[in-house]
């Protein structure tokens, strides 16, 4: 029996590239589930666009692997053929939507880092990274931004509203540590100039956390646990399931073009 | 506000009309036959305003329901390329609702009230949206047929005498030919396929092709509302004649790609120049209309699960912009205080 699934050498630049491609591909996806059943027709529209800038985010990532693992691979087959093992996005991303308040939370956390992130790549000694990083900050400074004023909404609006985002706060916390994650590889690309160190990210990911808290009332959990695995593809089990819709097709018709 | 409610007073049962208002009729429709866009503020009769926000609404309401079984195929998109241009797509028939919806606005009835004739029922959409999407390519024969269709319809509404709902129309037709030729593509794609994939392509036509007819309404011998509407310039050409125009414009499209029709009476009428068809179930179309579609229930279902979801977000959202407003006082109101 033959499969249809792949698996790629990563070397600590291809790693790296992957971690952000999944981050944005899985992301997108969740935030698409949304598409035609928000709390309002402006979220539709608004969800969607957040969701096609990560799917836009992932295309050139994947594009970039798939040039750097130089077996003539395409964007789709990193996508669609890796199994759950070899997906490297971290935990947070995959968490499902939840309630209005869960999607907000998880996006506010991935954007106070994500927007930092890229902005501090925008620096990139790979001129490929630097140029998707100076496309990729205009996006998360809006999806930041987006994401914010609705957290601040929620927290600060009725009393409901402000206890299911504490609750979703509460729930999504602990998964927020792996995006400051790396590894012994990831710190190799920091010497040579290439990656910024995500740890590096923690002090603008908490201020910027600290103040949109404060304005929406809510409070920080004090958890010192954490969830992490993602980056070395222990995932949790929402991911199967993601990919189970995401690959279907590609799966079942190996080798056809759509 | 102007009075919207005395066009025609009731006495006794028997409608009395007032000279003045005759003459202001007759000048409303001087205007139409002139060509002039009527505007939210110009005077028009409530017979004018009734039918308008009756179709701006319904068609709002099909853009929405129209997201679901699109939507449906987001998350399975087969490539990431076609993952974006379905998002991108179905996100544009979300804004297409928002505009529609604004425009009714201009009419005298607010979104909120527009929504709930949609979620109790009352108020219509499309037939077309309670078929299933079962396979990838359905995703194809609705932006090939579906918004094909859609356009045949609009683009004549781009020259409609009330001037929000021809602006509108401008710029949703710009979008449903761009989806019109995205859907086609798909297809196109699938009929070069593999095996499967053509035959895919060839189950869809199967199972659309019969309701995008229906979707041009009943046959003109049975229309209720075409004169006036004619007459009104809301309407320019019949259900049937653009029944037909989406037929001759849609047939050589589908041999091109290789596929045949479900209809075994088309045949090319050389004397007229037109693709001849079969008889349409109107039945099956009174029954979808009726609520008995496939799927007639699960979007409704949908829509108003989502609607209910998301009320204590829309009331979140508006009691932090009180205590905003009421915060923004509070500091204005500071010095003087002081
Ligand atoms: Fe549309
Ligand atoms: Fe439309
Ligand atoms: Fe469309």
């Amino acid at each position: 029996m033959t499969t249809t699934s792949i698996t790629l050498a990563e070397t600590p630049l291809l790693a790296l590239v992957l971690r952000r491609a999944d981050d944005a591909l899985i992301l997108g996806h969740r935030l698409s589930e949304w598409c035609g059943h928000g709390p309002m027709l402006e979220e539709d529209i608004a969800l969607a666009n957040i969701a096609l800038d990560c799917v836009g985010q992932a295309r050139s990532l994947y594009d970039y692997a798939a040039t750097l693992d130089g077996r003539g691979l395409t964007e789709d087959d990193l996508a669609y053929r890796r199994d759950v093992g070899q997906y490297r996005n971290c935990l947070l991303v995959e968490q499902p939507n939840g309630d209005f308040a869960a999607t907000i939370v998880r996006q506010v956390l991935a954007s106070a880092f994500l927007d930092p992130y890229w902005r501090a790549m925008t620096a990139s000694a790979d001129p490929t990274l630097a140029a998707i990083a100076a496309k990729a900050e205009k996006e998360t400074a809006y999806h930041l931004r987006h994401s914010a004023e609705w957290l601040i909404r929620l927290g600060d609006g009725t009393p409901e509203s402000h206890e299911r985002t504490q609750a979703a706060l509460d729930d999504l916390w602990p998964y927020s540590g792996e995006l400051m994650e790396s590894d012994d590889a990831e710190a190799e690309l920091v010497r040579a100039g290439i990656a910024v160190d995500p740890a590096a990210i923690r002090p603008a990911f908490d201020a910027t956390v600290a103040m949109v808290l404060r304005e929406a009332t809510l409070t920080a959990p004090a958890a010192p646990w954490r969830q992490g695995g993602g980056r070395v593809g222990r995932h949790s089990e929402h991911l199967g399931f993601i990919l189970a819709d995401l690959q279907y097709l590609q799966r079942a018709h190996p080798g056809a073009t759509w | 506000m102007y009075t919207q409610a005395l066009n025609a007073q009731e006495v006794h049962g028997r409608p009395v009309v007032d000279p003045a208002e005759e003459a202001r009729g007759a000048r409303f429709q001087a205007r139409i036959d002139a060509e002039d866009r009527i505007e939210p503020n110009d005077w028009m009769p409530e017979g004018y305003r009734r039918t308008l926000t009756r179709q701006i609404s319904q068609h709002a309401h099909s853009e929405i329901v129209g997201m679901l079984p699109e939507g449906n195929w987001i998350t399975r998109a087969p490539s990431l390329k076609r993952k974006a241009a379905l998002l991108a797509k179905v996100q544009d028939e979300a804004g297409h609702g928002l505009y529609l919806y604004s425009a009714a606005e201009t009419l005298g009835t607010s979104r909120e009230e527009m929504f709930e004739q949609l979620l109790s029922g009352r108020a219509k959409y499309s037939s077309i949206f309670n078929y299933p999407t079962l396979t990838w390519a359905d995703i194809g024969a609705i932006g090939w047929l579906v918004d094909g269709a859609a356009i045949m319809n609009q683009i004549p509404l781009c020259r409609c005498s009330y001037g929000p709902y021809a602006r509108a129309m401008i710029r949703v037709c710009k979008e449903e030919s761009f989806h019109q030729r995205q859907g086609y593509e798909i297809m196109l794609t699938l009929c070069r396929g593999t095996p499967e994939q053509k035959a895919m392509a060839q189950d869809a036509l199967n199972r659309w092709w019969w309701p995008c007819l229906m979707m041009f309404g009943p046959p003109d011998s049975e229309s209720q509302h075409s004169d006036q509407s004619a007459k009104w310039k809301i309407k320019r050409f019949t259900n049937d004649e653009l029944r037909q125009k989406f037929v001759d414009a849609t047939v050589p499209q589908g041999r091109y790609l290789g596929l045949t029709f479900p209809d075994p009476e088309l045949a090319f009428d050389e004397a007229s120049g037109h693709w001849r068809f079969g008889t349409i179930d109107w039945e099956e179309f009174k029954q979808v209309l009726a609520g008995n579609g496939p799927c007639n229930r699960q979007r409704m279902k949908q829509r108003r699960d989502a609607h209910a979801a998301g009320a204590w977000v829309r009331e979140a959202a508006m009691a932090h912009a009180q205590k905003r407003a009421r915060r923004a006082a509070e500091a204005a109101a500071l010095p003087e205080a002081a």
